[in-house]
């Protein structure tokens, strides 16, 4: 089968009963990126930018289940809250494959409803492609996208994640 | 109309449960790929056709498009069917399951919680 950059780009959208300002806060500050999805703390340095620093921190049960301390790098390419953010995100744990291209696209909708869209760039990281597009689920290996932004939209209009966090 | 009601409308439909199949199969394809794979099944459709079923899955949020050059690329977007999972499914799954548990427990002589 021949591979081509349509093929291994991942795009998802969700509808949130939420502002956009909340939608990017929780992708983006820390407090709220531990409540959903694969809970990792994410880190900016020195602050949300182009060509800041981003990192995702392990939670401990990732690192019992052999993740290293920082399980995700990136860098960021374009901030711009609360509409879009574009970042190269990096997968640390084995093997390490080439980093990725994420977009976050957010708009205001009617009726306080916005549209979040996720493109993942996934060229040159297949493992990571298949994981995120929640095929390795039931190794344990989470329901990928689809999972994380189900928690999100479920956290956001409800204030608990749907796991309880 | 609700939103799960499109979805569940836009999954009534072979021809769009194939399309999201080929989708699923190979993502980001143009409306012409599409349209040549259907050709080469047991029910051709016309352009016009594949456009119509295109954007009924698009209205339900199955399909997102994206501009590529000048190409519109059609992806799949299972989020608003793990949605319906999340809140149906589970829902009917988990009680059959906790039923089961119980019946286990009783047939198990554990008799803890009948103490009444």
């Amino acid at each position: 089968m021949s591979t081509t950059t349509t093929e291994t780009t991942q795009v998802y959208r969700v509808y949130i009963r939420a502002m956009p300002q909340a939608i990017w806060d929780a992708i983006t500050k820390p407090e709220w990126t531990e409540r959903y999805g694969y809970p990792s703390r994410a880190e900016w340095d020195p602050e949300l930018r182009a060509g800041a620093t981003y990192r995702a921190v392990a939670t401990e049960e990732m690192r019992k289940a052999g993740l290293p301390e920082v399980a995700v790098i990136g860098e960021v390419i374009e901030a711009d809250p609360p509409r879009k953010l574009v970042l190269t995100w990096q997968a640390q744990w084995e093997p390490v494959e080439e980093a990725t291209r994420l977009t976050y696209e957010i708009e205001a909708g009617e009726g306080g409803v916005s549209k979040l869209t996720v493109i993942h760039e996934l060229a040159g990281a297949p493992g990571l492609a298949r994981m995120l597009s929640g095929e390795l689920e039931s190794t344990g290996a989470g329901g990928g996208w689809t999972q994380v932004l189900s928690d999100l939209k479920t956290l956001l209009e409800t204030g608990n994640g749907l796991y309880g966090s | 109309m609700t939103d799960d009601d499109r979805v569940f409308k836009a999954l009534a439909d072979p021809t769009r449960r194939f399309l999201l199949d080929l989708l699923f199969a190979r993502d980001g394809r143009t409306l012409t790929e599409l349209e040549s794979a259907l050709a080469a099944t047991a029910h051709p459709m016309t352009r016009f056709g594949v456009m119509k079923h295109l954007r009924v899955l698009e209205e339900a949020g199955l399909v997102v498009t994206r501009r590529s050059g000048r190409e519109k690329l059609h992806f799949l977007n299972p989020v608003p069917i793990r949605l319906i999972h999340d809140r149906w499914i589970d829902k009917y799954t988990e009680r059959r399951a906790s039923a089961l548990t119980e019946l286990k427990r009783e047939l198990e002589g554990d008799h803890e919680h009948d103490d009444h």
